[in-house]
């Protein structure tokens, strides 16, 4: 590897980093705005113009507050809890290919960190390694409400995992590899030979089985029942204060982020775009992203539509769900897939 | 090479922890470091689906599960169990005898090249499909119905009180 793709990939690294904080940064502020939206509010509007500076000031709150930890606590594993969190949020990105590749001057950038033969896989490997941050915190904050939370979100991300890797199971029957970047490039365009070229038009229940499973995994309302505020206080992270809270919340937004970019990817074409063959080279590139990102931020709005619209589950029908509903579907929509790839 | 005896060091360091550590919930932290050692051994071997499935199952199931069973158990050195004298010589006689299979089975070693791979394309997801599917059918089906019959049978041991008292 030469110095100069060393600097390439470097530089992506950050920039994909840097991307993915300030949208998390700025969902937190998107997802405030939505909700008063919906409840007929205004919403935060004092700092800044419309409150734009909002997540600013939010952050250097959390910096500045006291930092709390508890007596009886362990103290390594409290702090490792929001730090592994944040940690398995932000490596989760660096498969996806965000675009096609940039040409300037002799070098080639392919908008990809790195393209493994187990894309897929590994994102699901990240999304199981998520939990671990939950449980730790929460054990370690040595307080029955944390312990509570952090069990129920261990039992539900295994339950909701086997769903959603079911799911992915009949994607992969369907476009015959494991790697984003060749999942992305089959739906090319948007139209061909009589057919829509995305994977949400070859596997619709598949989709939705996995949209099912990914607001269980981020933990995000309607299954939020990991920090069930009516139940438990504040569930897994009661116990936490000031910039560790913050990185517990912080990671589910990137959390969000990341599973709305891995949806576009393997369902809604990814960086693919309708009419794409009018374009070329460089402008077709960024044409893409700006593509991809469009997709992404539907899927955090809709994140955010299903929480403020949708009451919370309880805790025996979502395990209801899970098992009883989703993995049957799940087995069934593998099963269809298979007689049609035979006969068709 | 020096890559592999220092994964391999690791490995053999977080397992002593495994089992010397005093909390249990430290103990399975320590198996999962020992489990994530593993996953870059198979990377290091080119084996990528198998890094990515100990990783997913092992790390991500798995181990979870332990974690989840110890720390609603709520271990602590109050309410250990106290092990008689009998069973710590019966142990210690056990010991000595895996002590010294090992020690017998170290006559017959010979270092082998760990790193140099015999056939490198084997641990690619293709390949390997490729031989489970092939070469090895039936022995895969088989296990296959293996799994499911131990896990029927789980289920079946974990409803069985519930039944008796509803009968």
């Amino acid at each position: 590897m030469e110095v100069a793709d060393i600097i390439i990939k470097f530089v992506l690294v950050v920039v994909i980093f840097a991307i993915s904080l300030v949208i998390a940064m700025y969902s937190t502020y998107a997802e405030r705005k939505i909700a008063a939206f919906f409840q007929d509010r205004i919403g935060p509007n004092r700092a800044g113009p419309w409150g734009i500076f909002q997540p600013l000031a939010d952050g250097g709150k959390m910096f500045l507050k006291e930092e709390i930890i508890p007596t009886n606590s362990n103290t390594f594993l409290f702090i490792a809890g929001p730090s592994l969190a944040i940690l398995t949020a932000c490596i989760g990105s660096a498969v996806i290919p965000w675009g096609q590749q940039l040409v300037i001057g002799k070098y080639t950038i392919p908008l990809q960190v790195t393209d493994i033969n187990v894309g897929v896989l590994y994102i699901f490997g990240v999304v199981s390694l998520g939990v671990y941050g939950i449980m730790i915190g929460g054990w370690a904050s040595n307080n029955k409400y944390s312990l509570l939370g952090a069990i129920r979100a261990a039992s539900q991300n295994i339950s909701y995992e086997i769903a959603m890797g079911l799911s992915i199971i009949a994607l992969l029957m369907v476009t015959g590899t494991l790697s984003l970047k060749e999942i992305a490039a089959k739906q090319h365009g948007f139209w061909y030979h009589g057919w829509f070229t995305w994977n949400f038009f070859r596997q619709p229940l598949g989709f939705l089985l996995f949209i099912v499973c990914a607001f269980a995994e981020t933990n995000r309302a309607p299954f939020d029942l990991p920090e069930c505020e009516t139940e438990l206080i504040g569930g897994y992270h009661t116990e936490y204060s000031s910039m560790k809270l913050g990185f517990y919340l912080f990671s589910e937004y990137i959390n969000m982020f990341v599973s709305g970019a891995v949806m576009a990817t393997l369902y809604f074409g990814g960086y693919n775009f309708p009419f794409m063959h009018y374009f070329s080279g460089n402008v077709l590139a960024l044409l893409g992203v700006v593509a991809l990102f469009a997709k992404i931020f539907f899927f955090i709005f809709f994140f955010m539509w299903v929480r403020w619209t949708l009451p919370r589950f309880r805790y025996d029908q979502l395990m209801d769900l899970g098992w009883k509903i989703l993995i049957p579907l799940a087995i069934a929509n593998i099963i269809i897939t298979g007689v049609w790839i035979t006969y068709l | 090479m020096s890559t592999f005896y220092f994964i391999a060091f690791l490995s053999v360091f977080f397992s002593i922890l495994v089992i010397t550590a005093k909390n249990p919930v430290h103990s399975i932290l320590y198996l999962i470091i020992t489990f994530f050692t593993f996953t870059i051994h198979y990377i290091l071997m080119n084996a990528e689906f198998l890094a990515v499935v100990n990783f997913i199952v092992y790390m991500g199931a798995i181990l979870v599960l332990f974690l989840y069973t110890l720390m609603l158990m709520n271990l602590n050195k109050e309410s250990e169990p106290h092990k008689s004298i009998l069973i710590k010589i019966v142990g210690f006689i056990a010991g000595g005898c895996f002590l010294a299979t090992i020690v017998a089975a170290l006559k017959a070693l010979h270092v082998s090249q760990p790193v140099i791979l015999q056939n490198p394309g084997l641990g690619l997801v293709k390949n390997l499909g490729g031989i489970l599917f092939n070469e090895y059918l039936l022995p895969f089906e088989l296990s296959s119905i293996l799994l499911l019959s131990a896990m029927v049978g789980a289920v079946l041991l974990a409803t069985k009180d519930k039944e008796s008292k509803t009968a």
